[in-house]
């Protein structure tokens, strides 16, 4: 089955009392034991709760995974994870990834000598070359943000596999309707489900899938331990975006595509970071492992000062923090999603005072063009 | 202003820009910027979330805390804040610490190097033997779950802050309506907002509350990069399910002193665990910190065939993991709240075969002593 009916399958068989054709938000604590020693399969909401359950399996399916597991941000699921891994061990990042995810490594992780080498991704040599006896784990961001550059993550996958190192992706920019990284051997999938899963602006979540059983056993435990589940009503909300992921992403693709060609003839633009124009370094592994290019655009002005324009001037984009949502946002990188990262190491990945992203959203490419277009002249 | 009163008008529950006399439930991810380097009060909602806000600041102001901080659950709230501390550290715990609060540190937190010893913390003497010098915090829930054990906190507090140690309590099954632990010197309350404060068993949440500045920008920082925040629409419910918090617990209490000094005298009853009875060990010193005993006791059974059909056959109270709601909930902590801790560990700690936690919820007591009449003396 593709996963665009897959993805409106999920809670559609759930409720066999009434036949409703989605899973009822299941907004309780706690459930009634029939008996002792007897359960109905739920005991307690953080342990297992109906509605978050259905989000859980419907992730797991689309992904190929044997389980899901839904957290209440995207910087839950990655810290959850995180605590697979113990002392002295070693893990191998993607350079340019989100701030957030850097902060908490460098900030949280760190303290409990866990140890991050941050590598550029797309070049599997210099992955292989970071690797360390100690090393348990390589976290992925295939695309990255903001940059969009491109892991090899069936090559990634192959050296983690020979090394008995695990292989984790964040695969928020893609989702499983465009990439599916556990096909191409990763072991976990991660997902800041607030972005295009949930599609609309209106949810914080944070998903991940695990491929091995008994890995997701070890998941488990630590979701169930640490409690950071997600509530009833945004998996229920998350659920009901997953069912239009498809038709999003095909008209955010489509528009993203028309815009990064826009931008890229555009005098005052620098530079255009897509992976679906022709000459970018990644294009060629992407369609090898991808079905699409995903809807995220970066590129840089010709000078600073157009960046508080474009970033104020705009009508229809707004100026906001998040990605992935049927309204096309705008964001300064440097001073907002990446803020966390050191300003040096910001300069040498091309995280600079010109850099701006654009999440592209399902309005009209016409209109979008249009408004970057009246930013750029700076017409009152 | 009295608490009941607070807890209905406290500046949090109306809406600035329409004056609704509800908070919004505002189910959004990000927030649309006016100036490209001064971003505004809000920028993503994992940071905040004008929901949240309203409940935490509510919950920081019962609690009188000055900061307060929502998160997915109890056990997100513990883990966050356990969080502040570093390899080396050391911790001194009660002993009959909630088994899922037990498994995470002794699972979790062990594992990346953070210790801690297991004490009977009614008496203050065993916490003083335990403290270390890389000792860096005591955690106490009082009255503990399940047997409700009493420790004194200005005590403790008292000893930790001589030491500079920070004092952390679960209050639970008090909630700032009966205990405040900030006023009594400790330094982090902690919550499942889960049970008494949200009341009606429909909502998973957590809460950590301070006083003190430096430690408030502290768990700030880890509840925002650690993300296991509470969602709006759980925020809105907590936030309703607390403003019937004070005729809530004022009637479960009444009801569960009833059903206690019920228990007490019958005879396949082998003891019963609540504070408000007098002949409680800690009952001086319970009363001497919380204006009343709460609704929560346990009881053990003479047989562990009576254990198995009281939770089986009662009728009115669920059997069920949890507490704190409107509904009565029968639990069995050796398999559900301690099925975490080792048989041994549960044990030595009380919690028997035939022990049963009961959470006294609204039903009229009346109802609640026939029913367990009917099952406990049935011939």
């Amino acid at each position: 089955m593709k996963i665009t009916t897959q993805a409106v399958q999920i809670g559609l068989q759930w409720d066999t009392r009434t036949g409703a054709v989605t899973v009822p938000v299941y907004q309780t604590a706690t459930f009634r034991h029939p008996g002792l020693g007897q359960s109905t399969g739920y005991d307690y909401t953080r342990t297992g709760n109906p509605t978050r359950q259905a989000l859980e399996e419907g992730i797991a399916r689309l992904d190929g995974g044997a389980r899901g597991f839904a957290y209440s941000s995207g910087m839950a699921a990655i810290a959850n994870l995180l605590l697979l891994f113990g002392k002295g061990e070693h893990l191998i990042v993607t350079e340019d990834l989100y701030g957030g995810t850097y902060r908490l490594f460098e900030k949280v992780f760190r303290q409990y000598d866990l140890d991050f080498t941050y590598v550029d991704t797309s070049d599997i040599s210099a992955v292989e070359r970071a690797v360390r006896p100690e090393t348990r784990g390589i976290f992925v961001e295939s695309l990255t943000n903001p940059l969009l550059k491109v892991a090899d993550v069936r090559g990634l996958a192959a050296l983690c596999k020979e090394r008995g190192i695990l292989c984790i992706v964040d695969n928020t920019f893609l989702t499983p309707y465009l990439q599916r990284p556990l096909d191409l051997g990763a072991d976990i999938t991660i997902y800041s489900a607030t972005k295009y899963l949930a599609g609309h602006n209106d949810t914080v979540a944070g998903l991940v899938v695990v491929k091995d059983p008994e890995l997701a056993e070890k998941v488990y435990f630590l979701q169930n331990s640490v409690g950071a589940v997600l509530g009833p009503q945004d998996s229920w909300l998350v659920i009901r975006g997953m069912k239009t992921l498809g038709v999003r992403l095909d008209r955010q693709q489509q528009n993203a595509r028309k815009i990064a060609g826009w931008l890229s003839g555009h005098p005052r633009v620098k530079r255009v970071y897509y992976p679906g124009l022709k000459g970018h370094p990644g294009r060629d592994t992407l369609c090898g492992q991808a079905g699409g290019f995903g809807a995220m655009v970066a590129f840089e002005v010709a000078d600073h000062s157009l960046v508080e324009r474009l970033l104020l001037k705009t009508r229809l984009i707004s100026f906001a923090e998040s990605l992935g949502g049927v309204e096309t946002l705008i964001t300064f990188p440097e001073v907002q999603t990446h803020a966390d990262i050191l300003p040096e190491i910001r300069a040498r990945l091309g995280i600079n005072n010109v850099l701006l992203r654009l999440s592209v959203g399902i309005e009209d490419a016409d209109d979008l063009i249009a408004d970057l277009a009246q930013a750029f002249k700076g017409e009152e | 202003m009295k608490f009941g009163t607070r807890i209905i008008h406290n500046g949090h529950e109306v809406d600035p820009s329409t004056r609704a006399v509800g908070v919004p439930i505002y189910q959004v991810s990000t927030y649309d910027q006016e100036s490209f380097d001064r971003f505004g009060r809000y920028d993503y909602a994992r940071s905040d979330n004008p929901t949240r806000e309203a409940l935490e600041k509510t919950v920081a102001l019962l609690e009188n805390g000055t900061r307060g901080f929502a998160f997915a659950s109890g056990m997100a709230a513990i883990s966050t804040t356990l969080l502040l501390f570093s390899p080396g550290d050391h911790l001194v715990v009660a002993e009959d610490v909630y088994g899922g609060t037990y498994r995470v540190l002794t699972s979790l937190f062990a594992r990346l190097g953070i210790e801690a010893t297991f004490v009977d913390a009614t008496d203050l003497d065993n916490i003083r033997q335990a403290i270390r010098p890389n000792t860096r915090a005591i955690y106490l829930e009082t009255p503990s779950n399940p047997l409700l054990k009493i420790t004194d906190l200005a005590g403790a507090a008292g000893m930790a802050k001589e030491r500079g140690i920070v004092t952390i309590v679960d209050n639970t099954f008090m909630t700032p309506y009966l205990q405040r632990p900030l006023e009594l010197g400790c330094d982090i309350v902690l919550h499942s907002g889960t049970k008494f404060l949200n009341g009606h068993s429909d909502v998973i949440c957590g809460f950590a509350v301070v006083k003190e500045r430096e430690l408030g920008s502290r768990i700030r920082f880890l509840q925002n990069a650690f993300g296991a925040i509470l969602g709006p629409q759980d925020s809105w419910l907590v936030l309703r399910g607390i403003k019937t918090l004070k005729v809530r617990m004022e009637e479960s209490q009444r009801s569960a002193g009833a059903v206690a000094r019920w228990l007490a005298g019958q005879e396949r009853v082998a003891e019963v665990f609540y504070p408000g009875l007098p002949g409680h060990p800690g009952f001086e010193v319970h009363h001497g910190q919380a204006s009343g005993a709460g609704a929560v006791l346990s009881f053990k059974l003479s047989s562990v065939e009576l254990t198995r059909r009281v939770l089986e056959e009662i009728s009115l109270a669920a059997f069920a993991v949890s507490l704190g709601g409107v509904e009565s909930i029968l639990s069995y902590p050796a398999r559900m709240s301690h099925a975490a801790m080792p048989r041994e560990a549960r044990e030595a700690r009380g919690i028997s075969d035939t022990l049963i936690r009961l959470s006294v919820g609204l039903e009229e007591t009346e109802d609640l002593i026939e029913d367990l009449d009917r099952v406990i003396n049935s011939p």
